[in-house]
């Protein structure tokens, strides 16, 4: 193919539930990932809840999609950035987050870490290197 | 159009897919194939099986592409290529396999 790959950067900053975003987020990044691109997350500010583990949403009746960033490896998303000073200001740490993976056909289907920690001003250096940037 | 199985009725939305996964049971596939003049095999029960195993662990259905790779790592690499599952359903994995199974239509599928 002769098209050009380009470099997706989806930003999560909100909350998981209370407005669509982090699912609309999800679906979006699922469907461009099925168009072969080269795409990222990165989760920051609330963003970083959409990742806990544990979700229980049969209080505020919408579907609990958590489950669904375990298949973001099977849509070759393999790079998942999380801003450190984010989960430090709610008092979390990754352990409070989803291990996200992906396969490595090349390695034997190695499970291979999809989750990156990466500082405020690494982030901004992310942000800076992407061809296109969707906030949501 | 709703469907009987049975004698029980099951909603459907505008498209033939099924309203609600969790009143799925394997004769609403059989009944959905009948109407398509399929006959469905253990291969075809393969992948019906294995997509409702998917959307329970991932609440999503995969996209054909995913589907592609994953049944060529369970079943085996001859099967792991879109002409043996459009071989199985004539009117595409997505179509046709997740309807059979209950499952809303695949995200990104038009």
């Amino acid at each position: 193919m002769s098209e050009t790959i380009k470099n997706f950067l989806y930003l999560n900053r909100r909350a998981p539930y209370g407005t669509i975003y982090a699912w609309e987020s999800l679906e979006v990044v699922l469907i461009g990932a099925a168009f072969d691109q080269d795409v990222s997350l990165a989760f920051l500010d609330d963003g970083v809840f959409q990742l806990t583990k544990g979700q229980d949403t049969a209080a505020v009746g919408m579907k609990n999609f958590s489950p669904t960033y375990a298949a973001l490896g099977d849509y070759e998303v393999k790079k998942v950035y999380i801003e450190k000073e984010s989960l430090e200001e709610r008092g979390l740490s990754l352990d409070d987050l989803q291990h996200l993976t992906w396969e490595d056909e090349d390695d034997d289907y190695a499970e291979k870490d999809s989750i990156h920690l990466v500082t405020r001003a690494e982030m901004a250096a992310i942000m800076d290197g992407a061809d296109v940037v969707f906030s949501f | 159009m709703p469907i009987e199985v049975e004698g029980k009725t099951f909603e459907t939305d505008e498209e033939g897919y099924l309203a609600n996964i969790n009143d799925w049971e394997p004769g609403v596939a059989t009944v959905m194939s009948k109407e398509d003049d399929l006959e469905l095999t253990d291969e075809h029960w393969d992948i019906i099986n294995y997509l409702r195993e998917y959307y329970e662990e991932y609440q999503i259905a995969p996209a054909v592409r995913v589907l592609t790779k994953a049944v060529g790592k369970k079943f085996g690499k001859d099967k792991g290529n879109s002409k043996y599952l459009y071989g199985l359903f004539p009117y595409g994995p997505a179509k046709q396999a997740c309807r059979y199974a209950g499952l809303p239509k695949p995200t990104g599928c038009v």
